[in-house]
């Protein structure tokens, strides 16, 4: 069963850190490729901490672990990088500026 | 031999704090002291030994790869320049000067950062001040859609919560600090009051706060998911306050409403300079991004997404803003300036650069020197090249590497690469 949520991406200390590692290092990817939810969300949807879950923009789809986080119910959070990249459509509404935050994404456990 | 180099300026984010100290032993970085987490990778993982530009992966002779970059600029119908934010601002006119003569498009990492900021200062105007000033005189500290805690990490100790100032002698003690997000962050956790608005909703809740300080009612117990008595108190603080200071991020650009929400921060603080003395910093990313708004709007008259296409400057958001260009296909080849846009661009604009020829220039391997045609590895600006960078307010700041500079650096092959295209 999925659930619509609301999707940002930003920054992490880890994120930060393990660029300077290159962004294809394990350290960089561990730091980027999982996404964050509410443990109130997780317990609705019966998801575990580590499970894997598809979610899906209308930008494209991505397989990642979920972490628990200090999310408020309803947004999902994951950090800048190239697994985010796939969900972040291009239209800037002219402005340059890509809809890296605010989102409609849906999650499905795998 | 050891030598212990004082006061070097650390160029990863846009604090730039020229405070770091490096112990260098036999020509290496042996020790950094006094660098956040974030910068100090910009230390410890780069060799500064020369290396060899490549073509197609084979390492050439710098001779040959400007010709082969030379090559691609001139055969290209519409060429684009793009990154310039972990670059000197002496390499950044280089590079305007070098889009001028191709008539090629030029945009930096703003427009994935705080275009949509520079769009609201074009609009309202920018009521700003110097980072000088906010540890002097704040005594309110709004951080509106930011996370210094991870993101400028010595933000708070070096620049605006704790520092003991003239008109702040106890610090952190003389400061209200007010967080606004959408979610509890590290940097909720040093908030006086934190605001946790709706995802998406922070245009609304700045209109009601500029209501509430024009001492206009709200009959609603919400707004934005923050309650009203909330917003009252915090308008009430704000314009009660001696000097207050707004830092903002990308909870506000890239999010919906975009350049809307940071217009309508800006015309908030500069509304309240009817009552107080306010001012907005935006949270500027990268080590000199601050600097390639200032380098293209004095070479251009416009601060990014700026194409010389027709002989002359013209500005287009949305047009010559480099996400748009690749999404639509329209840019023949590039070249990427200190910035890693295959890392940090949308799936689909990231794949368009690796179907046409890119020319990168950068001091380190990337996602983007990984499909590149042709690699210039320069020197690393504040490592081991001499520069001039420009912090988040705007203040420009001197470099001072501690390590010799054997490796060309981005103008030095960019005056190179002028001289070659036709």
């Amino acid at each position: 069963m999925s659930e619509y949520f609301t999707l940002i991406t930003g920054r992490t200390s880890e994120q930060g850190q393990g660029m300077h590692q290159g962004k294809d290092s394990a350290a960089y990817r561990q730091a980027t490729e999982f996404v964050e939810m509410s443990p109130d969300d997780m317990a609705r949807l019966g998801i575990e901490a580590g499970q894997v879950v598809q979610v899906r923009t209308a930008g494209g789809q991505i397989e990642v672990p979920v972490h628990g986080g200090t999310l408020p119910v309803g947004l999902l959070f994951i950090p800048m990088g190239p697994m985010a990249n796939v969900l972040i459509g291009t239209d800037t509404e002219s402005t340059g500026m890509p809809p890296f935050k605010g989102l409609a994404a849906e999650v499905e456990p795998t | 031999m050891s030598t212990v180099v004082e006061n070097v300026v650390c160029s990863f984010c846009g604090c730039l704090c020229d405070d770091i100290v490096v112990e260098v032993e036999d020509g290496k970085i042996n020790r950094v002291r006094k660098v956040c987490a974030n910068g100090r990778g910009l230390f410890t993982h780069y060799d500064p030994a020369p290396r060899r530009p490549t073509v197609d992966g084979q390492e050439v002779d710098w001779g040959e790869a400007v010709a082969e970059a030379a090559r691609i600029l001139n055969e290209a119908d519409s060429p684009l320049i793009y990154g310039l934010s972990s670059t000197a601002t002496e390499a950044q006119r280089k590079a305007v000067e070098l889009a001028d003569k191709l008539g090629a498009m030029i945009d930096t990492t703003s427009s994935v950062c705080h275009g949509p900021t520079g769009l609201a200062m074009q609009a309202v105007g920018e009521p700003t001040c110097t980072l000088g000033e906010v540890r002097n005189r704040a005594d309110i500290l709004v951080f509106w859609g930011c996370n210094p805690g991870v993101s400028h990490v010595r933000h708070f100790a070096r620049y605006s919560v704790m520092p003991k100032g003239t008109l702040t002698p106890r610090g952190r003690r003389d400061r209200t600090v007010v967080v606004v997000d959408v979610r509890p962050t590290t940097s909720t956790n040093m908030a006086d009051l934190f605001l946790q608005v709706q995802p998406g909703a922070d245009f609304e809740v700045l209109t009601a706060l500029r209501a509430l300080v024009q001492g206009k009612q709200i009959d609603v117990p919400t707004v934005g998911g923050v309650p009203t008595a909330q917003l009252q108190e915090l308008a009430e603080r704000m314009k009660a306050c001696r000097f207050g200071v707004a830092f903002m991020g990308m909870g506000l650009t890239q999010s919906r409403g975009r350049d809307l929400n940071v217009s309508e921060l800006f015309t908030l603080v500069a509304e309240l300079n009817q009552y107080t003395r306010f001012t907005v910093i935006p949270m500027r990313g990268h080590g000199n991004v601050a600097g390639a708004d200032q380098v293209l709007t004095w070479q251009s008259g416009f601060p990014f997404a700026v194409s010389f296409a027709r002989g002359y400057p013209q500005y287009g958001p949305g047009e010559f803003s480099t996400v748009d260009v690749l999404a639509r296909g329209e840019a023949d080849a590039a070249m990427i300036i200190a910035s890693d846009p295959v890392a940090h661009f949308p799936n689909a604009a990231a794949q368009q650069l690796g179907r046409i020829p890119v020319i990168v220039l950068d001091p380190m391997p990337s996602l983007t020197t990984k499909i590149a045609r042709v690699v210039f590895p320069t020197a690393c600006y504040g490592v081991d090249a001499v520069g001039t960078a420009y912090r988040m307010d705007g203040v420009p700041i001197r470099l001072r590497p501690a390590l010799p500079c054997v490796r060309p650096t981005d103008e030095d092959v960019l005056v190179q690469v002028i001289e070659a295209v036709l």
